[in-house]
């Protein structure tokens, strides 16, 4: 039944469709190893500092989740132009301008998405406290052991929502996708712009297929996040009482 | 003999100030002791390095920890710290969190692994994981963690106080054999007076941030005894001079007096420590010859406390300091002065060690 449905689904899409796929596929691993990168030491930072510039960064963080991406979209666009700082540095640098081309939506996605790694990164790292460091470090851990040794593997499952998360939420982008990154075949044309294509064109039948797909994978996603968490809660219960 | 020199000012959550300028022994167990809120964990998260001071000094074994702002960090101090919650790391096995300390132990020599799992009685938890272990058994483990980094100071923050009656009855003789046996000094937190008479050879108490007394527990005796004023009693120390297995009992020598003890496994020459309530001794001005009482001793009424329930006698008897409690009607009965001579009938004792 699932064979069947993929085989006609594949036969059904167009030479664009596939290549819109690839891309989207492309740009959401690659925003998603960024975030993690850069998410990473953001969410420590804020689950560890009592800096008065905590609230402030944890806002900017979090910008996204509700500003309308038109806004993202349109900010980006004049900071990475010709006359915006970024713009001047990358073409400084020689590489161009940076709106309408690959690396442009890589930026765009990473800004879009960030919250969306740094919140199960921080709540995860928040959940540890600080008792497992303080004993890491009078069992002569120093800063980083203490961060490979007891952090990551106890903040095991929050990476793992947060890349899902990231590279979901990078898939299902639309507004800066079109903002920054117009929709050029190969380069910007992602599965979302692709069906909005394929709706102007009244292409309903492609359209649906497409849009299908996208439904699929966004819902095997989210079940395959809320299993885990769930399997994570009865591990919890199963602990003996003192 | 390696020492550890503290001297501090830190304020406190509980409003008070932790000021302390002190000197503790390089070796054997020293008891820190004192109310919630008088800063016991704090002082031990001080010389861990887990509780930051802008200015203090800090000299364990002729090394500075800290030395005015200049601070050595948590991981390149050698300390062995049990918190009073186990605090093992829950993604590792019990011999996952040996391990941990193993692989890093400071140089030196280190205490056998085997030996410590044999002292600690762990060998058969080394396969589970800390959510499979009961209290007592993490906090064990634990211990043993805390060894295996080859410390030069042992630091234990209450390690028996989250655990019910009996699982504390399982630990405290391994801490007591740990106590024959280990070479390093061991700072151990507690506000348990038996914990204390048991396990320390010296005692700091701390009072509201400030050391009220300190010294070896026959010298902090006194303040000891009287930290709780409802509940007194008195710690003597004793040394058993004879067996008499027909009656089984002990004889002990006990200052200048001779008081007998039920017990029979102790052998002549074993250094003790006897602790009697205020409410086990009670006044007579004769020496019954004719009671059943075993243990009667000639006092000195030294101070009287007119108490709710009752009047508290403070004695100097031929056994050492003691306290009575006795009833208004018959210290009125009695005519208590100070100065006064009588006898102290000792109803009952603990032997703590």
């Amino acid at each position: 039944m699932v064979t069947r449905y993929l085989l006609t689904a594949l036969m059904a899409f167009s030479q664009g469709d596939i290549s819109a796929i690839w891309l989207t596929v492309k740009l959401a691993s690659m925003v998603t190893l960024i975030l993690l990168c850069i998410g990473t030491p953001i969410a420590w930072w804020l689950s560890q500092t009592r800096s008065w510039l905590k609230g402030p960064v944890a806002a900017v963080v979090a910008l996204p989740l509700v500003l309308p991406p038109t806004v993202i979209g349109f900010y980006l666009l004049v900071v990475m132009g010709p006359h915006g700082p970024i713009g001047q540095f990358t073409q400084a640098l020689g590489i161009g301008l940076l709106p309408f081309t690959f690396w442009g939506l890589v930026v765009g996605s990473v800004c879009y998405s960030l919250p969306f790694v740094v919140q199960p990164l921080y709540n995860a790292m928040s959940a540890i406290g600080s008792r497992p460091l303080e004993v890491a470090a009078t069992l002569r851990a120093g800063p980083w052991q203490r961060f490979f040794t007891v952090v990551l593997p106890l903040c095991k499952s929050g990476f793992l929502t947060a890349a899902v998360l990231g590279f979901a939420h990078t898939v299902g982008e639309f507004g800066v996708v079109l903002m920054i990154g117009g929709n050029i075949p190969q380069e910007t044309r992602l599965v979302s712009v692709q069906i909005y294509d394929h709706v102007e064109a009244l292409n309903y039948t492609q359209a649906h297929w497409l849009s299908a797909a996208m439904l699929v994978f966004s819902f095997v996603v989210l079940l395959a996040l809320y299993s885990l968490t769930a399997t994570k809660s009865t591990v919890g219960a199963r602990r003996e009482p003192d | 003999m390696s020492q550890i020199e503290i001297e501090l000012d830190l304020p406190l959550s509980s409003g008070f100030r932790l000021a302390l300028s002190s000197q503790m022994p390089g070796q054997g167990f020293t008891g820190i002791f004192g109310p919630s809120g008088s800063g016991k964990t704090t002082l031990l998260r001080f010389i861990a390095g887990l509780q930051p001071c802008h200015s203090a000094i800090l000299k364990v074994a002729g090394q500075y920890w800290q030395q005015g702002k200049q601070c050595l960090a948590v991981h390149k101090r050698p300390v062995g710290y049990v918190f009073q919650e186990a605090s093992l790391f829950p993604h590792l096995s019990a011999q996952g969190n040996l391990d941990y300390a193993i692989k890093r132990a400071w140089p030196g020599k280190a205490p056998q692994v085997s030996d410590m799992i044999e002292l600690l009685g762990i060998g058969h938890l080394l396969k589970q994981f800390p959510h499979q272990l009961s209290g007592g058994e993490r906090q064990r483990i634990a211990i043993a963690r805390a060894l295996l980094i080859n410390p030069s100071v042992l630091l234990m923050d209450e390690p028996l106080a989250a655990l019910d009656e009996a699982r504390k009855q399982d630990i405290l003789p391994y801490l007591q054999a740990l106590a024959g046996e280990i070479a390093i000094p061991v700072l151990y937190v507690t506000h348990s007076v038996s914990e204390l008479s048991k396990l320390a050879d010296e005692v700091v108490m701390l009072h509201k941030g400030r050391v009220k007394a300190q010294g070896t527990i026959s010298e902090v005796g006194d303040a000891l005894g009287f930290s709780d004023p409802q509940h007194p009693f008195s710690i003597l120390p004793a040394q058993v001079s004879q067996t008499h297995p027909h009656w089984k009992l002990v004889s002990v020598q006990c200052h200048k007096a001779r008081l007998w003890l039920a017990d029979s496994a102790l052998k002549p020459g074993t250094p003790v420590r006897l602790q009697v309530q205020a409410r086990d001794v009670s006044l007579s001005l004769s020496a019954h010859q004719d009671s059943s009482i075993l243990n009667i001793v000639p006092a000195v009424v030294d101070n009287m406390l007119n108490q709710e329930d009752g009047m508290l006698v403070r004695l100097h008897s031929d056994a050492g300091p003691l306290w009575a409690k006795i009833s208004l009607r018959s210290a009125e009965h009695l005519q208590l002065h100070q100065g006064q001579r009588l006898h102290a009938q000792i109803k009952s004792m603990a032997l703590t060690r």
